[in-house]
């Protein structure tokens, strides 16, 4: 149950920025989320319906995920590959020296937010 | 009521990372190796731990930093072998953070001093799942299974047997009594971490402890050197 850790620290994140920005209200926070990562989707919401409605600016506010599938380079042969959780192994040469490109992002990309003007 | 998205493209635990890296450049600065002891409840941690320390005390001056939601049974068991050992109640989180491991650091340092310290122990709360997304500015993370829990947890619990930089399966002496396919759990190792090394141990008994801690010295003098 790591994912409330996890979503204290976004709402950290989208408290401070909506209010440097002075909204009014959050509508909607964008994560982008690797399939590596150990998060589990549904307990990644219900973190954050939890803990988002303990704060006027972030109350009712929309979880937007976008998920990243992995994708690796063969340190030995060069090839770049798309892989699964569970097979990394360079499918052309077969060596498991690989540098994982995508697939462990834990990134909050955006913060969707009303301002009074 | 104007309506706009503002950019922000930042990883949710940084903070966790900035003070990791900070860690890590301590623990460089006062040449002491790291080790983040990673495996569910009851798989062996401590018992690893002391049966490495044994093997080991002649070289290095090894600390424990103990990990777990509640109670200090490991910090005891660990001072009664003579080890330096700093308790942390998580009260309830389900794994370690780099700032706790900073306050832990902090009061081993009060204590007997980082620099006089060759190897630190982290034993994190006993967990597969959490304690990977969290960098403790560890030099080295060792995942350690027991042969009791099945030869299926690499395929249940990816993530922590990739992350890992070392394999150890524990409890050898009872492997007669339980149906662990070797087969099977090679296969997922290859599959997900083939370049860590694996040990097959047996803490209370020792089987396997004198190849586990050569290696180990290997990697602690290589990271001095």
């Amino acid at each position: 149950m790591h994912e409330l850790g996890v979503v204290s620290g976004i709402i950290d994140v989208v408290l401070r920025t909506a209010r440097e920005a002075q909204a009014s209200r959050v509508v909607a926070v964008s994560l982008r989320i690797g399939d590596m990562r150990e998060l589990v989707p549904e307990a990644l919401d219900f973190a954050w319906r939890s803990l988002r409605d303990e704060h006027e600016l972030t109350r009712g506010a929309e979880l937007r995920i976008e998920h990243v599938s992995p994708r690796s380079a063969c340190i030995r042969c060069g090839a770049e590959f798309d892989h699964d959780r569970l097979r990394c192994r360079c499918p052309i040469c077969g060596s498991g020296q690989t540098l994982t490109l995508r697939g462990r992002e834990l990134d909050i990309i955006s913060v969707e937010i009303d301002s009074p003007d | 009521m104007a309506a706009r998205t503002i950019d922000i493209a930042q990883p949710v635990l940084s903070r966790n990372e900035r003070m990791a890296a900070e860690l890590r450049a301590r623990f460089r600065a006062s040449r002491t190796f790291v080790v983040n002891v990673l495996s569910s409840p009851g798989s062996g941690k401590t018992s690893m731990i002391l049966a490495t320390h044994e093997r080991l005390r002649e070289r290095f001056r090894c600390a424990v930093i103990e990990g777990d939601i509640a109670s200090d049974v490991d910090a005891l068991a660990v001072k009664a072998a003579g080890m330096p050992a700093i308790q942390i109640n998580t009260g309830g989180l389900c794994h370690l953070e780099a700032a706790m491991i900073g306050q832990a650091a902090d009061a081993l340092d009060e204590a007997v001093g980082l620099d006089a310290l060759d190897v630190v122990f982290i034993e994190n709360v006993g967990n597969l799942v959490c304690p990977v997304d969290f960098d403790l500015g560890e030099n080295l993370s060792v995942m350690l299974l027991s042969v009791p829990e099945g030869d299926d947890k690499p395929l249940k619990y990816p993530g922590i047997f990739q992350h890992a930089g070392a394999l150890l399966l524990n409890k050898m002496d009872v492997a007669p009594a339980f149906d662990f396919n070797m087969d099977c759990y090679g296969a997922a190792l290859d599959g997900l971490n083939p370049c860590a090394p694996r040990f097959c141990v047996s803490a209370t008994r020792g089987d396997g402890m004198d190849a586990w801690c050569a290696w180990l010295a290997g990697q602690v003098e290589a990271a001095r050197a």
